[in-house]
Order: structure tokens, then C-alpha cells, then sequence
């Protein structure tokens, strides 16, 4: 294993590095587009179960099929990586969207209220009220989308841009283990890390979750 | 008759539940545990159908130990209501309520058959029977509690705070039928409550605990707010007792005066007003207690409350003056 | 779009090797193993945690766990361990099944509202009575939920497969890419969406048929 990886840690890194970029920046994307689609699907609940079902159909399209799909579509080369980031982006959103309207509507209504009878506007009470409250909700499904897109990303190897699927199609194709445990074992780690953060990240910025019973 | 005989329940970690609990629930009426939080009143409750086991102690249902007894088969001759009334979701109301004389072992149809009676019994309509627990009210959800507790026709029954979670106006419903219920029926009944109240309303016999799961003191409603053991059940049962007291009182004894002038009578000899213009406000007859007299008296304009007999005719007069002489001959009386 | 592949007959013949029909069988019956035997191992463990609540750790993490798992990666490693075949790809899907099957099925069991629980022993129910009567029947949309996203994702990871050499819809992909043809992937992208839709939807049937009206 350790004459594998001294042989080859340029190569491994690089395919790291495009895992983590491919992985992260539909997160990104993802989260920012879902925020206002999430939004409306609750500012008019009669957008809500279109919205939840829409989310579920495009849940549900296998990645290697979006990925090979996308090029005809986008008119991109089938090497291009945007498949892989416009793909993931679809999933991302689909899960953030109808996780920020759920998370928007488990917020106590008399919490609601009661900020509209101090005196708050609708975009300002979203903003200091109802988000922060939502947020524990909204960040576990964060914690879904990052880890589902790093296992996701390897994917794309079988149509040749998969970061460290990379290491799985070259083991697979010599066959020869050590490359796929090196890429498992740093792709779960990966997803771990990512998946901590995003728990610290919590703990910090919804500080009073810790007090309450049941909250993770 | 269920009895309590030295029972001690301390749970894992220390913390004792029930104290040497010793006492006696008569058949055929309705007890009434009450107390603070933490006074042990439903584990007390839980230990009669083995929902929970004493730590040492018996508990006794007509002389026989329940800790011998087999717990599944023990429970279905109990009947167990408890609060928000732990309706099965996934079931109709009409199963909610065969449930108990289907696990006896009657068939389907026989089981739904005397289900559909027992809901009319708890005052629910047949159309109630093929809806789900989620379709109906707090209130409702209670009673259809009720019913599926009576299914298999116990002679005991467990009520965990069975009212506690409806609104106050529903919950007077629901304690105007319990009693009818429990009259016609006459059922063992061991009841838990936080609210005071509420015992002193539904119990013909009231145990009233304290923290840490001691007696304070067990008795009749009236005997408690006349007579409470220590300084704890007198505050417990509140700054009113002299009031509510009264409630258990007739006015069988109290003496009357002759009608005078001042009352107007309608045709048939029934009061409308005194001749001062003034309401009546309301009349008692000789049933009713002496705390609705009391109120008339004080609420009358005139300081009078009249009495009328079975038709409504009116047949004498209580001056709030002869009240008052009346309450302070019952009371040297006691 | 060239939909050339998917509407020509020929390749919808009932009997030839490689033909649609052919390949959504072969398709079906790896998901449908997968589950079988996904849910045999996970569902009793799933049940025992959850009515117990021993184990509750192993539970709650094997979602993530199992999400953060690279799918390819695994299918990969178990080829080139055992060689090809189905077995390791049945073993590749089931690992990737058990847990939302697990993990369901314990939330199912944990959120139960411990009142009716109560009710029914307090009625006289035994334990097996308990559990078959009233919490399984309880638990049932919170497992179903489970079972559902289990199924999407076997339907769609089952398409790796055919990287691996064996059929289902990933070879209409992964030959079309070969020979660049790419009314045959797009032909491969569409079955295999319109099976996972379709899939979802029997499943949500069954699940209206299965689950009391009661708990709707």
C-alpha cells in the first residue's frame, strides 16, 4: 500500500482536488439557488406540493444518467466537467428547495405572529426570524446534499471527470484493489470532515438549539 | 375493593415514588388520587393494573394480589383511560373500542356490534364510528377513551387525568357525564387528577398525597374541606373550602319564612319579581345545596333567596340573616 | 435530441438479448434482489433498536454513513475481489439499501407516541401484540418513507452495473458512450428516469394501500 501511495500521490492529490471543487461548488450553488425557490413554495402554499413533487421527480433521475444526458441538453463536450457541477447542482437544489420549505414551515406560527405584531415586514421578519429558527432544519439538509454529492462525484468517472472515481475505474481496470480503498477510504473522510463542519457550523451559529430537548 | 397494603416504589436511581401507601378504594364508587407533581399519584395508579411493580408491598383487587396474576390478562378486566386518551391512529373509532372484548376473544362483529352501543353511551352519534381518531375533537377523542375502556364491561377502571386535556367549558361536559355514567354503571373507579377541583367534583372518596409519595390524608370530599389533617391538605384544597363545603350541604335543614307581599306571583303560584320591580334572580328547592342558596342570597337585590317546591311554585323565603345563623349552627355542629 | 434509439421497434423486441425490455427485466430483478435482501437484514435490526432502544448510535449514524459511501467505489472493490458477476454487485446494492431501510425503520419505532404505546399495553395487549397491532402498523409511513428512497437509489446505482459488465438500463449508457452513440444514452437516460418515477409511484400505491387512512 505505502509503495502505491509514494508511487502515485501527485496523481491521487489531483484527483482529490477536482473530487472536493466538483463536490462543493454545486453545494454552493445549490444552497443559494434553493433559498428563494424553498421561500416561495411557502409564501404561497398552493406552490408547495408542485414544488415537493417536482424535487422528488428530479431526486430520483439516476447521476449517471443526468451525467451522460446533461451534454445533450447543455450542448457541453461529455468530458466537460460542468456536467458533473450542473448535475450535482440539480440534486442540490432538489433536496435544499423542499428541505428550506419544510424547514420554513415547521417555525411555530405564534413565533411568526407575534414577531408580525411587534411590527416586522414580511422580508425582515424572514430574515431575523423565521431563517434562524428554520436554520437547524435547513443545515441537516445541507449535511444530505454535501455528503450525497461527494459519494456522487465518482460517479462521473465512468464518463471519464469523476475526481477520485478515477481511482476506482483504474483499479477496476487493472485489477488491482489498493487504488479503490485509497479513493473509498479518502472519499468517505472527505465526506466526514465536510459533514462535521457543517455540524460545527451549527453549534455556532444556532447556539440555542443545545438547550432544547431532542435537538441534535 | 382495591387495596393498598404497605406498597413502596422506589425507582432505579433512588428516588422514591410511593411511600408505605396504605389504603382501601371501596367497590362500586370513584377515588380520587390527587396531589402535586411528583407526589406519586399515577405510579400508585399504574402499580393496580402492573403497568408499573411495587418494590415491596401488595396491591389487592377483591383480596387477590395482581402480582401474581398474569399482566396481559389482568389488564383486560381493567379498564385503563388516560390523558389525551391514547386513541390508535391507524384504527376507526369503532375498532378503537372493540379493541379490549376482540382480544377476549369475541369476533369481529360481535365486538363492533357493542362498540356502536357504548359510543352511544359516551354520547357520540353512529357517525362517528367509521371516522379516525385525527378526525375528531378533544373532547370527543376522551370520550371515545371512555367507551373503549367500558368495551369489556370491567368493574374496575383506571383513569390517568382523563380530563385534563380539553378545554374547561368541554371538560364540564365531560364531568356532568362522568357522573351520570359512573351512576348508572358503578364502577370501581381509581382516578388520577392534578386539579383539586376536579376531586372534589367526581370522587366519593379522595386521597390526597404529598411529595416524596406520603398519604395526607384520605377521606370524603366534604371531610377534607371541613376537617383537613394539617396545614399542607388545608392549603392544598384551597383558600375557599369553608365555601365549597357547602356544596355538599342540602337545603334540607334550613328553615324558611312564610311568602309575603313583596313577592309577585304569577297564576299558578310561581315567583316573577318583587313588587319593587327588582328580578328574583333565581330559586332553589330543598334539594339543592347550601352553597346555591348562599349565592342567591347574596346576589338577590333584596337580600332574599326564594325557595320553590317541585312545580316551581314558590313556598317560602331565606333572608341572608337566617343563613348566616343557620351556617354557624351547622358549623358548632361538626 | 436524437430519440432515433429509444422509438426504434427493433429495440423493443420482446425476446432479443440487449433489447429495452430486456434490460429493464434485467434491471428490475438486481433492485428487486437488492431489496429483498436488503430489507431481510435491516428491517428486524432497524425494529429491535428502535422498540429497544439499544444500539441507537449505530442507527442514527448508518444513514450518513451509508450516503457517504461511494457506490462505484464499492461495486468496484467487491469485482475485483470476487471477481464478475452478480454477487458482488448484489452485494454492492444491498450495502447500499440497508441504510434508509435501518434507519427508517428505527425513526418509525422512536417517534412513536409513546400514549397510545401506553394505552395498549394498559388494555391488556401482549408484547407481540404491542408491537404487530399497533407500532408496526404506526411506524409503517416513517419505514415506508425509508424504503422508498432505498429503492430510487438502488434503481439508479443499479445502472453502474453495467460498467462492471453486467446488463440493466447502465448498458444502453455505458455502450452508447463506448461507440459514441448518443441517441442510445439518451434512449438509456430516459428508461431508466421513467423507471425510477414509475417505481416511486407503485410504491406510493402500496403505500396508500398498506398505511391506515387514519395516519394520513
Amino acid at each position: 500500500m505505502s509503495t502505491y501511495l509514494s508511487n502515485n500521490w501527485e496523481t491521487i492529490l489531483t484527483a482529490l482536488r477536482q473530487h472536493i471543487w466538483l463536490a462543493l461548488v454545486p453545494v454552493v450553488i445549490g444552497f443559494v439557488v434553493a433559498l428563494p425557490i424553498g421561500y416561495l413554495g411557502v409564501r404561497f402554499p398552493w406552490l408547495y406540493h408542485p414544488l415537493v413533487n417536482t424535487c422528488g421527480v428530479l431526486y430520483s433521475i439516476p447521476s449517471l444518467a443526468l451525467f451522460v444526458f446533461l451534454p445533450v441538453v447543455l450542448g457541453t463536450k461529455i468530458l466537460s466537467p460542468l456536467n458533473i457541477v450542473v448535475a450535482l447542482t440539480i440534486y442540490t437544489v432538489a433536496l435544499l428547495a423542499r428541505t428550506v420549505a419544510d424547514g420554513l414551515r415547521s417555525v411555530d406560527a405564534l413565533v411568526v405572529q407575534s414577531a408580525t405584531a411587534m411590527g416586522y415586514r414580511r422580508l425582515r421578519r424572514l430574515i431575523d426570524v423565521e431563517l434562524p429558527v428554520a436554520l437547524p432544519v435547513i443545515l441537516a439538509g445541507l449535511r444530505v446534499a454535501t455528503v450525497s454529492n461527494i459519494s456522487l462525484v465518482s460517479v462521473g468517472a465512468l464518463i471519464g471527470v469523476g475526481g477520485l472515481g478515477q481511482l476506482f475505474t483504474r483499479g477496476f481496470q487493472l485489477f488491482y484493489t489498493q487504488p479503490i480503498i485509497v479513493g473509498i477510504v479518502l472519499s468517505v473522510a472527505l465526506a466526514g470532515i465536510c459533514d462535521l463542519a457543517i455540524v460545527g457550523l451549527q453549534r455556532l451559529v444556532t447556539p440555542w438549539t443545545r438547550y432544547q430537548r431532542g435537538a441534535a | 375493593m382495591i387495596t393498598f397494603d404497605d406498597v413502596v416504589k422506589v425507582y432505579p436511581g433512588g428516588s422514591t415514588a410511593v411511600d408505605h401507601l396504605s389504603l382501601e378504594l371501596p367497590t362500586g364508587k370513584t377515588t380520587v388520587f390527587v396531589g402535586p407533581s411528583g407526589c406519586g399519584k399515577t405510579t400508585s395508579l399504574r402499580m393496580i393494573n402492573r403497568m408499573i411493580n411495587p418494590t415491596s408491598g401488595r396491591v389487592l383487587i377483591d383480596g387477590k394480589d395482581v402480582a401474581g396474576q398474569d399482566e396481559a390478562l389482568l389488564r383486560r378486566k381493567i379498564g385503563y383511560v388516560i390523558q389525551h386518551a391514547g386513541l390508535f391512529p391507524h384504527r376507526t373509532v369503532l375498532d378503537n373500542v372493540a379493541t379490549v372484548p376482540m382480544l377476549l376473544g369475541k369476533s369481529r362483529k360481535q365486538a363492533r356490534t357493542a362498540a356502536l352501543g357504548l359510543l352511544e353511551r359516551v354520547g357520540l352519534s353512529a357517525e362517528f364510528a367509521s371516522r379516525y381518531p385525527a378526525q375528531l375533537s378533544g373532547g370527543q377523542q376522551q370520550r371515545v377513551g371512555v367507551a373503549r375502556a367500558l368495551a369489556a364491561d370491567p368493574p374496575v377502571m383506571l383513569m390517568d387525568e382523563p380530563f385534563s386535556a380539553v378545554d374547561p367549558v368541554v371538560r364540564e361536559g365531560l364531568h356532568r357525564e362522568f357522573l351520570r355514567l359512573q351512576k348508572d354503571l358503578g364502577k370501581t373507579i381509581a382516578m388520577v387528577t392534578h386539579d383539586i377541583d376536579e376531586a372534589i367534583k367526581l370522587g366519593d372518596v379522595v386521597v390526597i398525597l404529598r411529595q416524596g409519595g406520603k398519604l395526607a390524608q384520605i377521606g370524603t370530599p366534604q371531610e377534607l374541606l371541613d376537617h383537613p389533617a394539617d396545614e399542607f391538605v388545608a392549603e392544598f384544597v384551597g383558600r375557599d373550602r369553608g365555601l365549597r363545603s357547602l356544596s355538599f350541604d342540602t337545603a334540607a335543614g334550613l328553615p324558611v319564612r312564610p311568602l309575603t307581599e313583596d313577592l309577585v306571583l304569577d297564576d299558578a303560584g310561581r315567583p316573577i319579581r318583587w313588587s319593587s320591580g327588582e328580578p328574583t334572580g333565581g330559586s332553589f328547592t330543598v334539594g339543592d345545596s347550601l352553597r346555591l342558596v348562599t349565592d342567591l342570597a347574596i346576589t338577590s337585590p333584596v337580600g332574599i333567596a326564594v325557595r320553590v317546591d317541585a312545580d316551581g311554585r314558590a313556598d317560602g323565603l331565606v333572608p341572608h340573616h337566617d343563613l348566616v345563623d343557620h351556617l354557624a349552627e351547622r358549623r358548632a355542629a361538626k | 435530441m436524437n430519440l432515433s434509439y429509444l422509438f426504434d421497434a427493433a429495440h423493443w423486441s420482446l425476446t432479443d438479448d440487449g433489447s429495452i425490455p430486456q434490460l429493464i427485466l434485467s434491471h428490475v430483478w438486481y433492485v428487486v434482489l437488492a431489496l429483498i435482501i436488503g430489507t431481510i437484514i435491516a428491517l428486524p435490526v432497524g425494529l429491535y433498536i428502535g422498540h429497544t432502544g439499544r444500539g441507537s448510535f449505530l442507527a442514527i449514524n448508518a444513514g450518513n454513513a451509508g450516503r457517504s459511501l461511494p457506490t462505484l467505489g464499492l461495486l468496484m472493490l467487491m469485482v475485483t475481489l470476487l471477481g464478475l458477476g452478480l454477487t458482488p454487485v448484489l452485494i454492492a446494492l444491498t450495502v447500499l439499501v440497508i441504510p434508509p431501510i435501518l434507519t427508517s425503520a428505527y425513526a418509525g419505532m422512536r417517534t412513536l407516541d409513546h400514549r397510545v404505546v401506553d394505552a395498549a399495553r394498559g388494555m391488556g395487549m401482549r408484547p407481540s401484540q404491542v408491537l404487530f397491532k399497533v407500532e408496526l402498523p404506526m411506524a409503517l409511513p416513517v419505514m415506508m418513507s425509508g424504503f422508498r428512497s432505498a429503492a430510487l437509489q438502488v434503481v439508479a446505482t443499479a445502472t453502474v452495473a453495467a460498467a462492471v459488465g453486467l446488463n440493466g438500463l447502465g448498458r444502453l449508457l455505458i455502450d452508447g458512450l463506448a461507440v459514441n452513440d448518443y441517441s442510445r444514452v439518451l434512449a438509456g437516460a430516459i428508461v431508466v428516469a421513467v423507471l425510477a418515477v414509475v417505481l416511486d409511484l407503485i410504491l406510493a400505491l402500496a403505500q396508500r394501500w398498506i398505511v391506515s387512512p387514519g395516519l394520513r
